[in-house]
Parts: C-alpha cells; sequence; structure tokens
C-alpha cells in the first residue's frame, strides 16, 4: 500500500491504499464521501461518475495512482445547498425511484450541460445512453436534463 | 403475510412510553419549511406507533415498510397525514425501525404494502385526530362531534380554536377511541396530490441513505467467493490472498469463502487471488440441457392440475381446429442498481444488522435459527434499497454478513462486487409453458394451459384471466429440480405467462378473424355470463374493471383492431387490472399507451414514475434480458455480457390511470407483465413474424438490424 494525497471537492485528503484501488473505493471507503455509487467496477453503468478536472469520469476503473495533481469533484462537492440547477430540476420533476443511480446520472449530465448549452433532445440521449437506471426512470431523467439546460 | 392492524393494545403499548419528552432527529431538508418558520421542537407527544406532535407543530410520521423504490416512504405518510388532517409541509417522515408487533406487515413484495396498509395508515391518522379532538372538547367542555379539525387545528363550535402543537400533550392522555370514522374520498386532500418523495434532497446530495452507505467506527469490509451452482468446496489455497496487504482474515463459510480487509477493493483484490478446487457438483447442465429438460416435461404426465372446469379432453377431441403454442422463458437476474450488501455486529449482547431487505421478519428469524439465539437479540434496521425487483425478499447475504461477523467478533460490512451478485443470483426461473386452444363452429370452446419452470411448481396463475371465461378449461404445472438458486423476480409468473397468453390471445383473434380487442372484451363478457349462470362459478378478476383498462387504452391509442402498428395487451395481477398499445414507428417502439385501474392512486407523480418503470423494465427484459449457463456457472458477469435498457431505447410511456374510489391496490409490479405481450403481438403486425421466446432481440436482430 502507498500514500497518496488528494483534492477531493477542494478539500485535500491523504489516504493509504493499494496502488490500484480506483477512486471510487478511495471516495467511499476512505474519504466516507458515499454519494458515489458502485454499480458495476468496469465503467459500464455511470453509477459512479465524479468530475476530474471538470470532465465526466468513471471512478470505479480510474486508478489512485493516475489521479496525479487533477481535482475530483463528486455528487457532495457539486452545490452546496442542492441549487445546482440539475438538482433543481430533479426536484421539479420528482425524477428518482430507489434512486441509487442518481448522482451518477445528475453527475454526468452536469459535466454534458457544461459543454452543451442548448443541446437537442437526441444530444440529451447521446449523452445520457451510458447511464443505467435499473427503475427505468429515463423519461424523467431526460426532461429533468433538459429543463436544467433551459435554465 | 396478514394486513397491516393498529389494535387497541399497540396504542396502549406506545402510550405507555409516550410524553417523556421524546426528542427525535429530523431531516432537515425533509421539514426545511417548517423550520424556515417556526421554532425548533423540543417536546414531542407520541400518539401511537405511528405518529408524534410536537409543540410547535411539526408532525413526524413514521413510514413502516421497507422503501425499495416503490415509494411507500412517502405515499404510506401522506395516508396518514390524510387522516390527521395536518399540513403536508409540517410533516416529518421517518423509516419506522423494524418491530413486527407496533407495525405488523413490514415487507416490501407482492405490491402489498399500501394495500395492505390503507386501513391501518389511516386508522392510526384519523384515531390520533380523534384523540386531539377530545382533548379540545374537555378543554371547552363541549362534546367531541361538536369539534372539527383542519390543517392542524381542532376548532368549536363558537369559534374556539386550538392548535394540535397545544392538544398533542393532553391528547395522547385521552383513551383510544376504537371506532373512528374514517373521510370519504370526496375529502381528501392528501392522498390524490402528487407529494415530492421525501428522500429526494438526500438522493441528489449524495447522503448517505442506502445500504451500501453505511459506516460504522472499527468496521472492517467482507466479499464472498461462491463456486458454481450445486458445487461444494474440496480444498482451497488462500496463502496468496493472505500476504496481500490490507486482508485481515479468509474463512470458510461452507460452500463459500469470505474475505475479511480493511476496505472493499482489498477485498476484491484479495477474492482473485484464492485457488478453489470444487467437487461434487450434482447439477452440470448449461442452458440448453434445462430448456430441453423443461420441454420435455412440460409434455409429460409428470405435470399436475391446478384447476379444470367441464370436460377439457373432449372439447378438444371434437374441436374444429386446434392452436397449440409453446414459450420459452430464460433465466434473469435481478441486477439492482446496488449490487448485494449487509452490515452485521455481532456481540455476546446482540446481533445488530443493518441493510437493504424486503422481508425484515422473515431474515430476523433465520438469522436467530443460524446463531441459535432468540430472535429478540436480532435488530435489523432497514435502510432505503437500490432496488430489489425481488432479490432484497431472500436474506442469504444478511446471513452472510451475520456470520462473518460472529466469526471474526467485529462490525463488518460485506460488499458484492457487480459479477458476485450476478452470478450468485436467486434468479427468474427459466420455464416453458405450452398453451392449447380448441375452436369450434367459429368460437373459442376450450382452452389449457401447461407450465413447467425450473424449482416452481406453480409457475401457473390458474384462477387469473382466463378463467371463468370458458366451459372447457384446465391449467396444469410442473418444477423441474435443479440447485441453480431461483425466486421471485418482480411479477414473478406473470412476467412471462403474461406475455405467452397475450401473445397466443392474438393467434387465435387472427383465427376466429375478430379484433384482438374484441375477441378480450367477448371473453369478458362470457365470464360475466358464466357467472350468472353458476354462481359458484370462481375466478380472481372484476371483468367489468379489465373490460374498463382494455376500452380505455383502445380509445388512448386509438385502437382498432386492424392498424398494423399497433400491438395490445392486459393483464390483471397484484389486484390491479392493466391494459397496454405498442405503437410501432417502422420498426422501432415509438410510444406505449397504458391504462391502469389499481383504484384510488395516493401519489399521482410517483404511480406515474413507477407505472412507467415497470413498463419500461418489462420492456428491456423482454427485448434483451437473459442469463444462461454452462456448466453450472453463469455466463454473463457484468453488464458488458447482461444488456439492460437505456436512455436511447426508451419509448414514450403514456401513463393513464381509470378514476376510483376503490381502495388502493398494487401498483409496483403489475404494468410489467402486460408488456411483452403488447411489444410481441405489435412486432408481429409490423413483420408478420411471431415471437414464441424470450429474449426477443435474438429473433428480431435479422428484422431490426
Amino acid at each position: 500500500m502507498k500514500e497518496f494525497s488528494i483534492v477531493v471537492n477542494e478539500k485535500e485528503h491523504t489516504v493509504r491504499v493499494h496502488e490500484d484501488t480506483p477512486l471510487l473505493w478511495v471516495l467511499r471507503d476512505h474519504l466516507k464521501l458515499t454519494g458515489t455509487k458502485f454499480g458495476c467496477g468496469i465503467a459500464q453503468c455511470g453509477a459512479c461518475t465524479v468530475h476530474i478536472d471538470g470532465d465526466a469520469m468513471r471512478s470505479c476503473i480510474y486508478p489512485i495512482s493516475a489521479l496525479g495533481e487533477s481535482k475530483v469533484t463528486t455528487i457532495e462537492g457539486l452545490s452546496t445547498k442542492n441549487d445546482h440547477p440539475l438538482q433543481e430540476a430533479w426536484v421539479k420533476h420528482d425524477v428518482p425511484q430507489c434512486g441509487y443511480c442518481q448522482s451518477g446520472q445528475i453527475m454526468t449530465a452536469a459535466a454534458f450541460l457544461k459543454e452543451s448549452k442548448n443541446p437537442s433532445d437526441s444530444e440529451i440521449v447521446e449523452a445520457m445512453s451510458g447511464n443505467i437506471c435499473r427503475c427505468a426512470a429515463y423519461l424523467r431523467i431526460k426532461e429533468a436534463v433538459k429543463t436544467a439546460a433551459k435554465s | 403475510m396478514g394486513e397491516q392492524t393498529l389494535n387497541r393494545r399497540t396504542f396502549l403499548q406506545m402510550n405507555g412510553i409516550a410524553g417523556t419528552g421524546l426528542v427525535l432527529g429530523f431531516n432537515f431538508y425533509s421539514c426545511k419549511h417548517a423550520s424556515e418558520i417556526r421554532a425548533e421542537a423540543k417536546e414531542w407527544s407520541e400518539m401511537n406507533a405511528f405518529l408524534s406532535i410536537a409543540d410547535n407543530g411539526q408532525v413526524t410520521i413514521m413510514s413502516p415498510n421497507p422503501e425499495i423504490g416503490q415509494g411507500v416512504k412517502t405515499s404510506m405518510p401522506m395516508i396518514i397525514a390524510e387522516e390527521l388532517d395536518i399540513d403536508w409541509k409540517d410533516v416529518i417522515v421517518k423509516q419506522a425501525p423494524f418491530d413486527a408487533v407496533k407495525y405488523t406487515r413490514q415487507v416490501a413484495g407482492g405490491s402489498q404494502s399500501i394495500r395492505k396498509g390503507w386501513t391501518a395508515l389511516r386508522t392510526a391518522g384519523a384515531t390520533a385526530k380523534e384523540m386531539l379532538k377530545n382533548a379540545a372538547a374537555e378543554q371547552w367542555n363541549i362534546l367531541p362531534a361538536q369539534c372539527t379539525a383542519s390543517s392542524g387545528w381542532i376548532h368549536g363550535p363558537n369559534g374556539e380554536k386550538m392548535s394540535y402543537a397545544d392538544l398533542a400533550p393532553l391528547a395522547k392522555e385521552q383513551a383510544v377511541p376504537t371506532d373512528v370514522t374514517l373521510k370519504d374520498p370526496s375529502e381528501f386532500t392528501i392522498i390524490g396530490h402528487s407529494k415530492m418523495n421525501v428522500d429526494l434532497p438526500d438522493i441528489i446530495s449524495g447522503k448517505p441513505l442506502f445500504g451500501m452507505d453505511f459506516y460504522r467506527e472499527g468496521m472492517v469490509y467482507a466479499s464472498i467467493l461462491k463456486g458454481p451452482f450445486g458445487a461444494r468446496i474440496e480444498r482451497y489455497d488462500d496463502s496468496r490472498a493472505r500476504a496481500l496487504e490490507g486482508v485481515i482474515d479468509v474463512l470458510q463459510l461452507e460452500d463459500k469463502l469470505a474475505i475479511i480487509g480493511v476496505d472493499t477493493w482489498t477485498c476484491f483484490k484479495a477474492k482473485k487471488l484464492i485457488d478453489v478446487q470444487y467437487k461434487n457438483q450434482k447439477t452440470k447442465w448449461d442452458s440448453a440441457d434445462i430448456s430441453n429438460n423443461l420441454k420435455n416435461l412440460v409434455r409429460s404426465n409428470k405435470l399436475v392440475v391446478k384447476r379444470e372446469d367441464g370436460d377439457v379432453d373432449k372439447a378438444f377431441s371434437t374441436a374444429d381446429q386446434i392452436i397449440e403454442r409453446s414459450y420459452s422463458a430464460p433465466f434473469l437476474a435481478h441486477n439492482t442498481m446496488a449490487p448485494m450488501n449487509f452490515f452485521a455486529h455481532v456481540t455476546s449482547d446482540k446481533v445488530e444488522c443493518v441493510g437493504p431487505i424486503q422481508t425484515p421478519q422473515w431474515t430476523q428469524g433465520r438469522i436467530a435459527t443460524l446463531l441459535d439465539r432468540p430472535k429478540e437479540d436480532v435488530t435489523i434496521e432497514m435502510t432505503r434499497m437500490g432496488g430489489g425487483f425481488g432479490r432484497r425478499l431472500y436474506g442469504d447475504f444478511a446471513l452472510e454478513v451475520v456470520e462473518i461477523s460472529s466469526k471474526i467478533n467485529k462490525p463488518v460490512k460485506l460488499v458484492y462486487s457487480r459479477e458476485d451478485d450476478m452470478t450468485g443470483g436467486i434468479y427468474r426461473p427459466a420455464s416453458e409453458y405450452i398453451f392449447r386452444a380448441a375452436l369450434k363452429n367459429g368460437e373459442l370452446v376450450a382452452y389449457e394451459v401447461l407450465g413447467a419452470s425450473v424449482n416452481d411448481k406453480n409457475c401457473v396463475r390458474p384462477d387469473f384471466f382466463p378463467a371463468g371465461c370458458l366451459q372447457h378449461y384446465r391449467v396444469s404445472a410442473g418444477a423441474l429440480e435443479s440447485d441453480i438458486t431461483t425466486g421471485a423476480w418482480r411479477a414473478p409468473v406473470t412476467n412471462f405467462v403474461a406475455y405467452a397468453e397475450q401473445s397466443f390471445l392474438d393467434e387465435i383473434a387472427e383465427e376466429l378473424s375478430i379484433s384482438p380487442l374484441d375477441l378480450r372484451l367477448k371473453m369478458l363478457d362470457q365470464a360475466i355470463q358464466n357467472k350468472l349462470d353458476n354462481p359458484d362459478l370462481e375466478y380472481e378478476f372484476d371483468p367489468l374493471k379489465f373490460k374498463g383498462v382494455l376500452l380505455d387504452v383502445a380509445e388512448k391509442s386509438q385502437y382498432k383492431g386492424k392498424e398494423k402498428q399497433l400491438g395490445l395487451s392486459a393483464y390483471y395481477s397484484h389486484n390491479t387490472y392493466v391494459a397496454e398499445v405498442v405503437e410501432l414507428n417502422e420498426m422501432n417502439v415509438s410510444k406505449i399507451y397504458c391504462s391502469i385501474d389499481c383504484g384510488i392512486v395516493v401519489n399521482p407523480i410517483a404511480a406515474e414514475n413507477q407505472a412507467q418503470g415497470g413498463v419500461l423494465d418489462g420492456m428491456g427484459h423482454a427485448m434483451y434480458g437473459a442469463l444462461t449457463f454452462n456448466k453450472g456457472e453463469v455466463e454473463q458477469q457484468n453488464f458488458h455480457q447482461y444488456k439492460l435498457i437505456r436512455m436511447n431505447e426508451v419509448p414514450d410511456v403514456e401513463i393513464h390511470f381509470i378514476k376510483s374510489t376503490n381502495d388502493p391496490t398494487g401498483l409496483g409490479e403489475p404494468t410489467l407483465p402486460p408488456i411483452g405481450g403488447a411489444l410481441a403481438n405489435a412486432f408481429y403486425r409490423g413483420t408478420g413474424k411471431r415471437i414464441y421466446s424470450q429474449p426477443f432481440m435474438d429473433v428480431l436482430q435479422d428484422v431490426l438490424g
């Protein structure tokens, strides 16, 4: 095991873990930031999506040793008062069923909307199709992303 | 499982410990409206097991049942709040502790939470309201009947008024009334009015809500290594795993190994370093063998007749024409978004368990048996579940972590990897069905269903439609025993049988040259007539409600029966009636219409979400879902091999609820069964190809590309 210093949500943390430990498990088990979810471990479902230097990344396959100086933002650091336009849209549309995949959905959408200010429906669908919602609340997710894009 | 009951004894028990100034913690987000405008609550009066009223007017309502994504943590408290006559903004919802004495049926299963909780929840609210009225009447020296309640206030006939906050300490000392009057549905102001999911603020900000998120100081992590189904461990070498830094122990739990480590990743890593040899694997079938064995069984004389009306053999032997079709179902995994996980800390004093479980009571009993301790020692804290779909009915993972904790004397959190979850499941069993229909003089005269399923000898629903519609009707079933573990998967049995039946009906309609809608309506009319002719005739559905959803969906979708692009299906399950029409645009599913009669809809915004989810879950699994076996081992390890439906495959789903004042029935499951039939019937209209097995994509990929 090895010591790593990482910056998450603008705070620096030091952890001692195996070098190949995915960022996901550092966040969840060591930093107790459990908003980032474990779904598949192979970047297929998107539940673990975080921002690394602003880009949406799958933390379940991102080894801590590859992080270097990069800055991580998790769902806990997306806003201070639940007032990110996506979070507000999620409330407006009452999106979740079980809710487990939702932080990954929101983090994927947040990175997407930063790049695409006025996305078409098909661009939204394309951006969000990497994230699985096992409850299939997809119609609400789509509507909420559309609402957030407009605000 | 019985209905939720709230008896006088429960009330009195609760009153015995009430009024001690119990201060409950509360969730910042869910009560932020209230906290913004008033002082923090200092004293709480516990009116009964379900609700407490604070001196600042806030009301804490306990949601008794496990929250699995079906929305009961919002809708069950809504029912209590309705009868209490309190403003929803003043309500703080908390997950009730597991306590079968106070809350009785604490189960998430069979789509029954609302239906079976309905009366008890209403009674809990109405009883507390009555006690508040009684207390006010005492203050004002009038009769309770002269008092009225609204929005947290009791009003007297001469302008007197007192708040629930002020009355609660007096009210909780009142005798518990046993014959409270419940509201007429026309008086509802909360039920039937959309309320936001009470956990939503915590979900979108990533607060720890799920069992997977649980943490306890000093906790260690564990992972489980299982072999192929039916295999026993002969020997294993864990030396390389033990040499990995961070590994605390490797334990054998009969036919499984447990790896304990300082974090989840260490456990996952160590597991791959263990060599295990297995022996005595009796069931080395692969999926083709299982399918062949089921096909043989369903045609054998080993099936048991579950229901027979009339003389089916004679009707078939004298028929003008017999239609016979067979339908094959693959195994399915639940693939809950959160893989199986659970926390336990076993000490000499108690067995503390925390995690996602649909059946806390059953699991408590099994844990007590496993450890040979009284069940009173076992506490279970129910967390929000990252999906269930039936998988979390089975507490196998809870038993595993309890055993691990009891052996290492530490608090432990067990986490399955996705691969563990997918390959160590309790699956929707593979099944084989034969549907037969006898036609004579242009009429359907007899009908037979034969079913064979892995481990499930009750793989049919003999009293559902079309029972009662036909003079000659027979349903038989049998099971193929296997070491592959199987169990309930969202809408057990009907998740496949409905598709087979509803596709078969369209074939009958085609043979009889009538519209599929008219055939169904005619059969339902026949059920009504047959019951008039023979009052002893029994079947488990109401033909009028069934016709209601069929006619509604036909109207909404403009279904006449001849359109090339529309497929119809309807099914009754979990006491609810659902009809669906799939609309194709060329070969793409462009829209799904769904009409539902589930009685009163408690929380419309959540009900629509749930109904859409059921339709799309059913569509995804009918189109893509399959779990296959090779020598007793699961061939799909993760989502790159087991396809789940994604946003780019999802059509618009239009939900229509039939207006009703009947008591609510199930909703978590019943929109799933009809969709397979509607899809298959639409694809037939579009392609001319009938589909007899799932996943449909195996058949359709040539057509759809």
